[in-house]
Order: C-alpha cells, then sequence, then structure tokens
C-alpha cells in the first residue's frame, strides 16, 4: 500500500511541475497572443509602450547580445583552448583562474549590474550604452562559456593529439584544425547556456544599458533590452499587461531561436573542417 | 624542412603566449568586480560606519540611517520559503526522471523541464504578478507578499534542484541499486534507503546550488515581493528583498545612499560565494569518494 502511495506522490509531483508550467505558457499566450503580430515587432512603442510595438527595443536587444558574444566567444574559447591544453593537471596558475570563474559564475547578476554601473558606465566613461551592456553580460557568461568549452576540448580522445602529432601538425593547427571541431557539440552547449542567460538577464541590464525606447543609432546610445521592457510595462506603466505579456512571448522565442542558430553556426563552421 | 619545424614551433610560442595573456584578462575581472565594489563602497565600510549597517534600525538612506537587516531578514525568509516548496518537488521530480519515467514521457518531461530552467526569471515575474498576485489579493490584499515572492522563486529555483539531484541520482553506481534489488528491496525502500543515501553529497550540493541562486535573483522578488522594508511578520506581509533594493534605488542613489548600495551588494555577494563554496567543496569530498 505505502509502495502504492509513494508512486502516486512521485507521479503527482511531476504532474503538479508539468501543470504549473502549462498554466504559465497558457497565460503568457492567452494574453500575449492578441497584441501579437508581425507589425507589433518592427513598429515603435507609443503611449509608454502601451500601443505600438517593439522594433527599436528588438533591436538593442539583439545588439547588445551581438556586442555579448563579440567580446565574451573569441576570449572564452582562448582561456578555454588554454586551461585544456597549456596548463598541466595541478598546475598553480591554471587552478587559481579556474578557481576565479567559478567564484564570477556565483556573483549575482544585480552585482554584475552595479559594476557594470561603476565600470563600464562611469569609469571609462561609456555612459548608459548598449556597449556597456554588452561588455556587462560578457563578463557575467564568461565562466559559463569557459568551463563548458574547457570539458569538451579536455575531453577529445588523446589518440587525435598523438595522431596530429604525427603527423607534424603544429599545435596550433590541431586545435584549430582537430580538437576545436571534435569539441564543437560542448562549445555550442556552451554557446547556448551563455546566450540564453545574456537574453533573459534583466537586473545587469537595468543600469547598463538603460532605459531610452528608441532605436539606437550607434552603440553608444542607450537601449532597452526585451527584458527590461517586460519589467518596466509590467511594473511602471498601468495598461502595459498585454503589451508586456506579447513581449515575454517573443523573449522565449528569441531565446529558443537563437539557440538553434547557435547550434546551426557550430555544426557548419566547426564540425565540417572535421569532414573534410 | 628545418625552418618549417621551426616556423611552427614559433606559432605555437606566440599562440601559447597570447592565450595565457587572454587566461589573466579573465581572472582578473573578478578582482576587478570585487576592486570596484570596494572602493565605491568604502565611504560607508571606512571608519565605523558599516556597523550602522546592523544598528539602525531600517532602511531610510535619506535621512542617513542604513540598516540592512530587515531585508536581509526578508531574503533569507523568501530564499528559506522557497526552498521548502522547491527541494520535495525537486527532489520527487529527480525520482521521477531516474526512477519512474522512461520513452516518450520522459523525453517530454525533461523538455519541459529545461524549458523551465530556461526561462526568463523577468518572465516568471510577470506571471507571478499577473496571475499569483491577484489571486493571493483576492484572498488577503494586498496580495504582492511575502508569500507570492516565496512561490514564484520555488518555481525559478525548482529546475536546478531537479536537474543537480537527477545528476547525482543517475551517478550512483550500478551495483549498488542491482544488490538493493537481489536483496528483495521494493521500489520505495530501493529508492528512499539506498538510492538518496547514496547521491547525498550531490543532492545537497546541489540545494546549496540552488541557495545562492535564489538569493541573488533580483527581478522575481521585485517584481512580486512588494518592496515595503520591514521585517516580515506573516506570509501576506509585502517586503523587501537586499537584491530588489539595489534595483529600485540605484537609478538616483548619490552619496553615501549609493555607497550604502554598492556595501549591500558586497555583502550579498560574499554570502553568495560563501553557499557556493560549500557546494563546491560537497562536490570535491563526493569526487574523491568514488
Amino acid at each position: 500500500m505505502s509502495e502504492r502511495l509513494f508512486a502516486m506522490l512521485i507521479y503527482l509531483a511531476a504532474a503538479s511541475i508539468m501543470a504549473l508550467l502549462f498554466w504559465i505558457l497558457a497565460d503568457l499566450s492567452y494574453q500575449g497572443w492578441s497584441h501579437l503580430s508581425f507589425d507589433f515587432l518592427i513598429e515603435e512603442p507609443a503611449n509608454a509602450g502601451r500601443e505600438g510595438g517593439i522594433g527599436p527595443i528588438l533591436s538593442s536587444t539583439l545588439l547588445i547580445i551581438a556586442v555579448t558574444l563579440l567580446a565574451a566567444l573569441p576570449l572564452g574559447l582562448a582561456v578555454a583552448i588554454w586551461l585544456a591544453e597549456f596548463t598541466r593537471r595541478g598546475d598553480r596558475l591554471g587552478q587559481s583562474v579556474r578557481l576565479s570563474l567559478d567564484v564570477l559564475a556565483g556573483v549575482p547578476s544585480i552585482v554584475f549590474g552595479l559594476f557594470g554601473n561603476a565600470f563600464f558606465c562611469i569609469y571609462l566613461g561609456m555612459g548608459f550604452s548598449i556597449l556597456s551592456g554588452g561588455l556587462t553580460l560578457a563578463c557575467m557568461i564568461l565562466p559559463v562559456l569557459i568551463r563548458t568549452s574547457e570539458a569538451g576540448i579536455t575531453a577529445v580522445n588523446d589518440a587525435w593529439r598523438q595522431g596530429a602529432s604525427a603527423l607534424g601538425m603544429s599545435k596550433s593547427s590541431a586545435i584549430y584544425h582537430i580538437l576545436l571541431p571534435a569539441a564543437s557539440p560542448a562549445i555550442a552547449a556552451g554557446l547556448i547556456l551563455g546566450i540564453g542567460r545574456a537574453t533573459a538577464e534583466t537586473a545587469a541590464l537595468i543600469f547598463t544599458s538603460g532605459y531610452v525606447d528608441r532605436m539606437p543609432e550607434s552603440l553608444m546610445d542607450s537601449g532597452r533590452a526585451l527584458s527590461v521592457h517586460i519589467y518596466d510595462l509590467s511594473m511602471n506603466v498601468p495598461g502595459g499587461d498585454g503589451a508586456a505579456h506579447a513581449s515575454a512571448l517573443v523573449l522565449i522565442s528569441l531565446v529558443v531561436l537563437l539557440s538553434i542558430v547557435a547550434q546551426g553556426l557550430t555544426d557548419r563552421y566547426l564540425k565540417r573542417r572535421l569532414m573534410v | 624542412m628545418n625552418r618549417s619545424i621551426l616556423f611552427h614551433w614559433s606559432i605555437d610560442h606566440y599562440l601559447h603566449a597570447l592565450l595565457s595573456a587572454l587566461a589573466l584578462a579573465s581572472a582578473f575581472i573578478l578582482l576587478l568586480i570585487v576592486a570596484f565594489l570596494l572602493i565605491e563602497a568604502w565611504p560607508v565600510l571606512s571608519g565605523s560606519h558599516w556597523q550602522a549597517f546592523f544598528t539602525d534600525a531600517s532602511w531610510y538612506p535619506l535621512e542617513e540611517q542604513f540598516g540592512l537587516l530587515p531585508m536581509l531578514v526578508a531574503s533569507l525568509t523568501i530564499m528559506l520559503g522557497a526552498m521548502l516548496i522547491a527541494t520535495p518537488l525537486g527532489l520527487a521530480s529527480a525520482i521521477f526522471v531516474t526512477f519512474f519515467a522512461s520513452g516518450f514521457l520522459l523525453r517530454s518531461y525533461r523538455l519541459l523541464i529545461s524549458l523551465l530552467a530556461g526561462m526568463p526569471s523577468v518572465v516568471l515575474g510577470l506571471w507571478g504578478l499577473t496571475v499569483l498576485v491577484p489571486l493571493i489579493a483576492s484572498y488577503q490584499p494586498p496580495g504582492a507578499s511575502l508569500l507570492a515572492a516565496t512561490v514564484v522563486l520555488a518555481l525559478m529555483i525548482l529546475p536546478t534542484i531537479a536537474l543537480a539531484a537527477a545528476a547525482a541520482l543517475a551517478a550512483i553506481p550500478d551495483h549498488l541499486m542491482s544488490a538493493a534489488a537481489a536483496l528483495g528491496m521494493r521500489r520505495k525502500t530501493q529508492i528512499l534507503n539506498v538510492a538518496l543515501p547514496a547521491a547525498r553529497l550531490g543532492i545537497w550540493s546541489a540545494l546549496l546550488m540552488a541557495m545562492a541562486r535564489a538569493l541573488g535573483e533580483t527581478m522575481v522578488v521585485l517584481m512580486v515581493a512588494g518592496n515595503v522594508v520591514q521585517y516580515p511578520h506573516g506570509l501576506f506581509d509585502p517586503v523587501r528583498a537586499l537584491t530588489a533594493n539595489i534595483a529600485l534605488e540605484m537609478g538616483y542613489a548619490m552619496g553615501d545612499h549609493r555607497a550604502g548600495l554598492f556595501a549591500s551588494g558586497l555583502m550579498l555577494t560574499l554570502i553568495v560565494l560563501l553557499l557556493a563554496w560549500l557546494a563546491t567543496m560537497i562536490t570535491a569530498r563526493s569526487s574523491s569518494y568514488e
């Protein structure tokens, strides 16, 4: 009897988690769907966001993510390669870099916002801008990018390294032609995690990329990210709920879409090199 | 031949130097963050000002009252409440994934959990604000309260616990479960008395990670907790968490007020890092057992 009760409790818990998630998704779709249209995606917001669309906001969001990735991806891959291929196990320097990255991964996002505001906006004089926001997010996603890629590169079979070395390849070309392509699934996974976090982030952006909802003209302009828009509509704009729900739907779709693109691009540019 | 080997050697040499420099730069970011938090918080940290965080009655920054305790207590209460809800559900979800579900059910359930894990916190906050808060308000106003924050935050950290605990359960050596089955134990006994104890270090580490995430979360508590600075007396009281306070006041804070916000950020970071460090210690111990 208690055996059956236990199984029932487990199924009940799983079912209620699913039900809650469906509730959230259904509510978002129900309240946001009527607001959603192609015009919503390209128009300027009007009446504090209650009417009009999210065109400039979507552009700012994509620009912020682009800055984030342009800064974090090369640096992240470089550090991952260094950790996996140029440090020995138990190497002091390597261990301290790993430790500092693990600590960085635990810093709360609002603290990244404080730091970004003090360092990028004020100390470096970038002001409230897409550049400040993107660089702040880059610091935030760097640890996850590095540690997943590092794990992927380390996991590549040693026989491949030895084979490359036996063929007289330099370490650099072995990394470029063999190790990176072989580690591409892990790199894609890290990239997807990083993009997901960057796109979903709100707290770190409020005081770095700012609130301005005009179309950004350069990276030095302040630009409102989609997540900040949702926050602003729901908290500060009475009657903005419909637009907030529609924006939330767009945000979720954007996270999914960017993940698919990241997966596709990594496959295309890294894996194919291995096959040829 | 010789030249090409030399050339290759030097390319590797340059690459090594470049990568080492970049690695040091990435490690430097953490120092930079700590340094800037300290510099900005220095006006209130220097001298005996810092005691004011714990001795001042409450947070009235414009009157130079910097008591953080009400918000610290609120943050901790919300976090513990969320853990109380999310722990049993998360563990049940991990047991479901590891021992009960299979095939299509398993695949779709995993997909849903990872969808929940990737759900932006501002979207969960929006749901809490437009669905949960009115629901609570219809029972007892004002609705935006400790209870609302606890429930939404629990939803947010649930996947963290579920995924990490499932990984810990999956890592149990096969022979343990085979032996348990060979002894004729029932499935409930196998799970509760063999699997969970065997995975306990991994599960503790999962719980600590979830606690760190819950304390550091800003948007959910900012949107649904009500943001009134006070000690929580009941589930339906509006409260303000430390993270929400930073987000609310950074926009206009000047001088000592701004420094106070940076100091609270520093304190928050230290608490969260302590939890994360404990989680890492536990993980290190569990891998040394194997």
